[in-house]
């Protein structure tokens, strides 16, 4: 069934200072099934922010629609949970009650909203840090508590952005495997942004290569190859392969353009 | 011989340290008391015109505790008259600070409030608050009212203004956090912008405070016949100068108070701020 419809999508900003239209996404059309795990796909400063963020209807598109459950994004809600590319946590709430932040929304008492937090701060990896304020972690550690605040809210769908990009090589691989058994045993929809074509195929069952900005969609495929996932594997290899060879066309193609 | 030298003289510890910058604090303020003390009494000027610091402790005692009257009948009474002023400054600068909180909000938050709103409260900023003692005095009287409107108006703007800043400088993506986790517009402005606006909003209180006292201190020279201001301008009456700069220190002592009953409350709200700002080197 499919969770996320995403049709026709045209995003344009405008640049009052430089008084011109910025086209940041190109008529980009896919269809995200319900326990999807998408990983988006693209050089800088191609568009992936930009659509992540009408998805979770902190922008609207210029024109195109997006779906999600079958009502059409107008505005943010609970059902979709976003971690951002930065941390943005609230400064003035320390690491429990960041994590619980939804929770207070709902007027949910603050004795169950410890315990339900817990379990939130335990899983990735916080225990011990709980009255600590945003400003006294490190960068990796304020991402970790950005997770662990989109998984508490339990949502339906899970928009990604970057997530793992401050993270040291050994907290990301822990952070990764976490992420993939979350996954399955939540059975949620996701939507992982991310640069790196490695990252992009040890976690995602379906792949969405981005052009250069203008952004357009290059390539959507599946991506089942079984998990736990080796990527010295000739399976992993292959679709590298495939990967990598668009990226190359792409750049080849916006030399010539040049 | 040496050994025992050296034990006789530690290296400089922290306790010396601390003695000594508590002198280098006082250094400065302990001499110009002293030269101010000699001049007067050198007869250049008739004692009366500028009473030396003794003379004025003695005038501030005996207004605090009635102990030889040499205050006439404003021996033992200042506690009233501060508390006159102080009620003053906390109803006008209680006010202000919670109508300028609200109202400033409002048109950092809404584009609406903001076009309607600003513009009125824009022109009457910079109409200096001590005009409008006339219109105050004619409206409320000769009483409270008219000096606590007075110190409304001139806590309000800064308390205003810096509020507006305040939410206005908000990082965007705050606000998208706090509505993907599921807030509502009223959720978002209670458990994110106002929040979040905070440190701003304090750096009005404190300004405003300032701009409170003064407002008091005018305002009783005026329209009101009780408080330090009062005290001061009634005692230049009768040519006691002496109680004038005793009033003088009252004033500065109150308003040096509120300001740090301010900076402690804001040091205690502002807690998670500490790690991150330039003020935790201090320590
Ligand atoms: N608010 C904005 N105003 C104007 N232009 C913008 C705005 N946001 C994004 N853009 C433009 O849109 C393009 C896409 O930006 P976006 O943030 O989506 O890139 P990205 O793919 O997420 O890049 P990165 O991997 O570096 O995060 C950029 O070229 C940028 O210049
Ligand atoms: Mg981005």
């Amino acid at each position: 069934m499919a969770e996320i419809v995403i049709s026709n999508i045209v995003k344009s900003f405008t640049d009052r200072q430089r008084n011109a239209d910025i086209l940041a996404v190109d008529n980009v059309s896919l269809t995200i099934n319900d326990h999807d795990f998408v990983c988006l796909l693209g050089p800088s400063g191609c568009g992936k922010s930009t659509l992540l963020n009408m998805i979770a209807g902190f922008d609207k598109p210029t024109s195109g629609r997006i779906e999600v459950g079958g009502v059409v994004v107008q505005k943010p809600g609970a059902d979709r949970g976003v971690v951002f590319q930065q941390p943005t946590l609230m400064p003035w709430l320390n690491v429990a009650d960041n994590v619980a932040f939804h929770l207070k929304l709902s007027g949910i008492r603050k004795a169950e909203r410890r315990a339900r937090a817990q379990e939130f701060i335990d899983l990735v990896g916080l225990k011990g840090f709980e009255a600590h304020f945003p400003s006294e972690l490190s960068g990796g550690m304020n991402q970790r508590v950005g997770i662990a605040r989109a998984l508490l809210m339990n949502p339906r769908v899970i928009l990604m952005d970057e997530p793992f990009a401050a993270l040291d090589a050994q907290t990301k691989i822990e952070m990764q495997e976490e992420l993939v058994q979350i996954w399955q045993r939540i059975r949620c929809t996701i939507v992982f942004v991310t640069h790196s074509v490695d990252e992009a195929l040890l976690l995602g069952n379906r792949i969405a290569v981005m052009s250069r900005r203008p952004g357009r969609i290059r390539d959507y495929f599946d991506f089942d190859m079984p998990r736990p996932r080796d990527v010295t594997s000739p399976e992993f290899n292959e679709a590298k392969r495939r990967v990598l060879g668009l990226i190359r066309d792409e750049s080849r193609m916006s030399r010539q353009a040049a | 011989m040496r050994a025992a030298t050296e034990r006789l003289y530690p290296a400089p510890g922290l306790a010396w340290r601390q003695i000594q910058s508590k002198i280098e604090r006082i250094t400065v303020p302990l001499l110009i008391l002293i030269g101010w003390e000699a001049f007067s009494r050198s007869g250049y000027l008739p004692p009366a015109l500028l009473p030396p610091p003794s003379a004025v402790l003695a005038a501030l005692a005996d207004w605090m505790f009635a102990i030889d009257g040499s205050t006439q009948d404003y021996a033992g009474t200042w506690i009233r008259h501060v508390l006159a002023s102080s009620s003053r400054v906390a109803a006008g600068f209680g006010i202000a600070a919670l109508i300028g909180v609200i109202i400033g909000t409002g048109i950092g938050w809404s584009r609406f409030i903001e076009k309607t709103v600003e513009p009125t409260l824009q022109m009457l900023r910079p109409i200096p608050p001590v005009s409008w003692i006339p219109l105050a005095i004619i409206w409320f009287g000769i009483a409270d009212k008219p000096a606590i409107f007075l110190v409304f108006l001139g806590s309000f703007f800064p308390i205003l203004m810096n509020t507006i800043h305040g939410v206005k400088t908000i990082d965007r993506n705050l606000i998208r956090a706090g509505a993907m986790m599921g807030a509502s517009e009223r959720q978002l402005l209670w458990n994110v912008v106002v929040p979040a606006a905070l440190p701003s909003i304090f750096a009005g209180l404190r300004i405003g405070v300032g701009s409170a006292w003064m407002l008091t201190v005018t305002a009783e020279m005026v329209a009101v016949k009780s408080g330090v201001g009062y005290v001061l301008w009634d005692t230049y009456y009768f040519l006691r100068y002496d109680m004038v700069i005793a009033s003088m220190v009252s004033i500065g002592l109150l308003g040096y108070l509120s300001d740090i009953a301010i900076k402690l409350l804001m040091n205690r709200v502002l807690r998670w701020q500490r790690a991150s700002t330039i003020q935790s080197r201090e320590g």
